[in-house]
């Protein structure tokens, strides 16, 4: 005798055994990096190439800080989340985890180093 | 689990492989997952960058040397070409998402729109920076 119903014996069986809330999140970021990713590339763009003196001034304006501040933070969460997707789809068990962990590790801290590297410039300016 | 056993499923085989011919669904499709996470690259770099310009213009120096190397000019301009195929491919995605342009037609007809739009906005970009 059957005591679950179909959809409660099919529930959680996809790659990674849950998921609707990190779709969710994924269209979230998504949403929010087509408007971040062209602002960063223009700004980000037009910086890369100068010399010290201006690239340090220019990130010590509000705008340019601002846009990679949001951008570090959305794309890397981002990031993190699509290549948790892409391990949970290509590895299993300990090695999936452990890849998992590794990604996390890699995008908070370029998260933290981007933040901070954002602040220092823009407190640093005139000092 | 309902059962102590696990259920015989069947598997779908993968898009890649022996199992299909390539299609434009499924090739744009991969090289979003690719592009993607191919992204990690550019994103350290450019952290590593800024944390060199918050630092000291020597460290500037250094990182500003790398990045703008043929090598790393190379794969900025890589990461560029991946950003806006990513870019476009996501829209695409957030599109199916609503429910809508799944018809075959309308799926190729978008699988070419994002691989000659990533083109186009990176020598546009390319052009205006």
């Amino acid at each position: 005798m059957q005591y679950l119903t179909d959809r409660k014996r099919a529930t959680g069986l996809g790659a990674a055994h849950t998921g609707t809330h990190h779709h969710w999140s994924m269209q979230v970021s998504a949403v929010a990096l087509v408007i971040l990713v062209p602002l960063f590339i223009f700004t980000f763009g037009h910086i890369l190439g100068h010399s010290y003196a201006e690239v340090t001034a220019y990130y010590a304006r509000p705008f340019p800080a601002i846009v990679a501040g949001l951008t570090v933070i959305t794309a890397l969460h981002h990031l993190k989340m699509g290549a948790q997707m892409m391990i949970e789809d290509y590895w299993h068990g300990v090695t999936r985890k452990a890849l998992i962990i590794a990604v996390t590790c890699i995008t908070y801290a370029a998260m933290a180093t981007g933040i901070l590297a954002l602040v220092r410039l823009a407190l640093s300016h005139g000092a | 689990m309902a059962e102590a056993k696990a259920p015989q499923r069947p598997l779908s085989p993968f898009m890649l492989g022996p199992y299909y011919r390539p299609q434009i669904t499924s090739v744009t499709s991969i090289i979003t997952r690719i592009t993607g996470n191919a992204l990690i690259v550019a994103a350290v770099l450019i952290v590593w960058w800024l944390l060199a310009a918050a630092t000291s213009q020597s460290y500037f120096n250094v990182a500003n040397f790398v990045i703008t190397s043929w090598i790393g000019q190379l794969v900025m301009f890589l990461s560029l070409w991946a950003v806006w195929y990513h870019f476009l491919a996501g829209l695409r995605h957030l599109w199916w998402d609503s429910g809508r342009g799944l018809e075959i037609e309308m799926a190729t007809k978008l699988g070419w729109g994002v691989i000659i739009g990533s083109v186009v906005l990176t020598i546009l970009t390319a052009i205006v920076i």
